[in-house]
């Protein structure tokens, strides 16, 4: 017999180092230097990766009264939003302004956040994954807008912060209903009563408005429009956690709802979900294409690599949540990889936020340069890095699903995706104009090295030897069926 | 059901007209504090379809997550005041309008 509360070790460690750093903050003067309360931050964060990896000697099972579920599938979002975690951290340690006195504070959100983003992958109670929700939620918003003096800061934070709060409102309503339909809020027990509910349509209505809330939290057409401009106003380090880490705490939760609660429905929730995938596809890589802020040209990528992490669900049973799986580790590794590396290049002001102002980043460094080269041939899907195995995975799955159509829609959207990222970096590898002032060159501090390596090195190993995390990943989606008896 | 208590159906309708209210107020009101109101009035809402539903299935667990959703919007009020008021010191207005530096 488990104790219950090795079930959410990881989360109970994240929370005592949120509570230590914000302790530690309160006791130091005003004026001093707050890095190291980063370098505590981190150090939790890895202390939460052990404890994931750990539960895995766990025999699979919930804790809780059946509210909190670890199998190999909540392991391995943990270990994926623990690592998005640690490299916003280190990337944040370095290029934060180090005299401001929120900096504590800064730190122990983004810690309470990972607790809130950890715990949505492992609950299976509608109220667990409502309050897993909102801890990563209301987190977020308040890191969205850290920069509250300049003009953008706050209107990214309140534009989350509403469009977030009414989409919660909407899932909120789902929970009621299906609570209504069956008399219960267990994921597991929900699936078991549909059949039995008393009544159909309140069945829809929740599912439909569920639907509502996690498709706006991870950001999916039509449900997208606050994404650019909350990347835009937001501190890129912020970016580089939230376009991550609470997507994949979404996709955790959208993967036990789909075949968790609702496998049933699946003749009405595979094509919704095909449409939305097209329609992210579209919409986002077409926006993409005129942008010149470089920050909302990847927020509108992001919303097209939700349509291609959606098209996995075309196959639909096991090999639909594996390849899901891959696709958001390896769109975690190479999103915080580029956006780290936005932030050393661009400056924690962001003085240069325009795809010209990138110009000649290769010669002024040839590091910096070469890895933001390398990211964003991932996001291309060129093969040999993750973004390609990931790409690759999803369409082949769709296909094997029988919607070629599908793939086909994808395989252009591709086409189209790679215009513009292209684009930027031909902008990087070109030389200054003549006559311009060439800019400082970016430096890379220890703590960033460590976020932009452990991003490349993730990115790299995805592409080159993706067998280890594609067996994860299917072990995550094999213990996910052996207990929810899809 | 006793006599002359009022049906669990008119309960639901009630609820489903302020959640109506609440997202028709959220989308054409122009001040943000306004906006706000119309999201807590969703939850509202929400609280009172779940009060309704426990009632009915004789299952404590609606009344409980009414308490969760009551906890969650108060720390979502504290945090969205807040950022009003951030807002509010960096730009001097609240109208929804005048909120528009980022644009497509």
């Amino acid at each position: 017999m488990t104790p219950d509360v090795l079930r959410i070790l990881p989360e109970v460690v994240l929370t005592v180092t949120g509570v230590l750093v914000m302790l530690a903050d309160a006791s130091m003067a005003r004026a001093a230097s707050r890095r190291s309360l980063g370098w505590l931050a981190a150090l939790g964060v890895v202390g939460a990766l052990c404890a994931s990896v750990w539960q895995l000697a766990l025999p699979a099972g919930t804790a809780f009264y059946n509210t909190v579920q670890t199998d190999a599938f909540s392991v391995f979002f943990h270990v994926v939003v623990c690592g998005i975690v640690l490299a916003a951290v280190l990337l944040s340690i370095d290029t934060l302004p180090a005299d401001q006195h929120h900096l504590g504070e800064y730190f122990a959100l983004m810690v309470f956040g990972a607790v809130g983003m950890c715990l949505l992958s492992s609950a299976v109670e509608l109220l667990v994954v409502f309050i897993a929700l909102e801890i990563s939620s209301i987190s977020t918003y308040v890191l969205a807008g850290y920069r509250k003096q300049t003009a953008k800061g706050p209107e990214a934070a309140i534009k989350y912060f509403l469009l977030g709060s009414f989409a919660t409102g909407f899932l909120l309503y789902g929970i009621a209903m299906i609570f209504g339909a069956t008399g219960t809020t267990q994921i597991t027990e929900i699936a078991s009563l549909i059949p039995a509910a008393r009544s159909h349509s309140l069945v829809l209505l929740s599912f439909a408005l569920l639907m509502v809330g996690v498709l706006f939290k991870v950001s999916a057409a039509p449900f997208h429009v606050w994404t650019p401009d909350v990347y835009e106003g937001a501190p890129s380090p912020v970016v580089a956690l939230m376009s991550t880490a609470p997507k994949a705490g979404a996709f955790a939760v959208l993967i036990r709802l789909l075949y968790g609660a609702y496998p049933t429905l699946h003749t009405i929730w595979l094509p919704l979900l095909w449409m939305v995938a097209v329609l992210s596809m579209t919409v986002g890589n077409l926006a993409a294409l005129r942008q010149t802020n470089v920050k909302r040209m990847l927020a509108y990528s992001s919303i097209a690599h939700a349509g291609y992490l959606l098209a996995a669900f075309a196959g639909v049973g096991l090999q639909g949540i594996a390849a899901a799986s891959f696709y958001v580790a390896a769109y975690a590794a190479m999103n915080v990889g580029i956006f780290a590396l936005i932030t050393v290049a661009g400056g924690y002001e962001e003085k240069r936020a325009l795809i010209g102002d990138f110009r000649g980043l290769v010669y002024r460094s040839p590091l910096v340069g070469g890895l933001m080269l390398f990211f964003l041939i991932s996001l291309v899907g060129i093969p040999f890095t993750g973004g390609f195995f990931a790409k690759f995975y999803s369409f082949s799955t769709a296909m094997q699903g029988g919607a070629g159509w599908l793939v086909l829609i994808g395989l252009v959207n591709s086409g189209v995706a790679a215009a513009y990222y292209l684009r930027f970096a031909l902008s990087v590898a070109r030389p200054a104009a003549s006559g311009t002032h060439a800019g400082e060159t970016p430096r890379l501090g220890l703590a960033v090295s460590l976020a932009v390596g452990l991003a490349a090195i993730a990115t790299l190993a995805l592409g080159i030897l993706p067998g280890h995390v594609l067996d994860a990943a299917h072990a995550a989606a094999q213990s996910f069926a052996a207990i929810s008896g899809f | 059901m006793m006599n002359g208590m009022v049906p669990s159906s008119w309960y639901l309708l009630l609820s489903a007209l302020l959640f109506t209210m609440g997202v028709v107020g959220f989308l054409i009101k122009r001040s943000l504090i306004t906006v706000f109101m119309s999201i807590e009035l969703m939850l509202n809402a929400v609280n009172l379809t779940f009060v309704t539903f426990a009632h009915e299935w004789h299952a404590v667990k609606g009344q409980i997550f009414v308490f969760f959703v009551m906890m969650v919007a108060a720390a979502e009020a504290a945090v969205g005041l807040a950022i009003l008021i951030a807002i509010f010191r960096a730009r001097g207005t609240l109208n929804v309008d005048q909120i528009d530096r980022m644009k497509l």
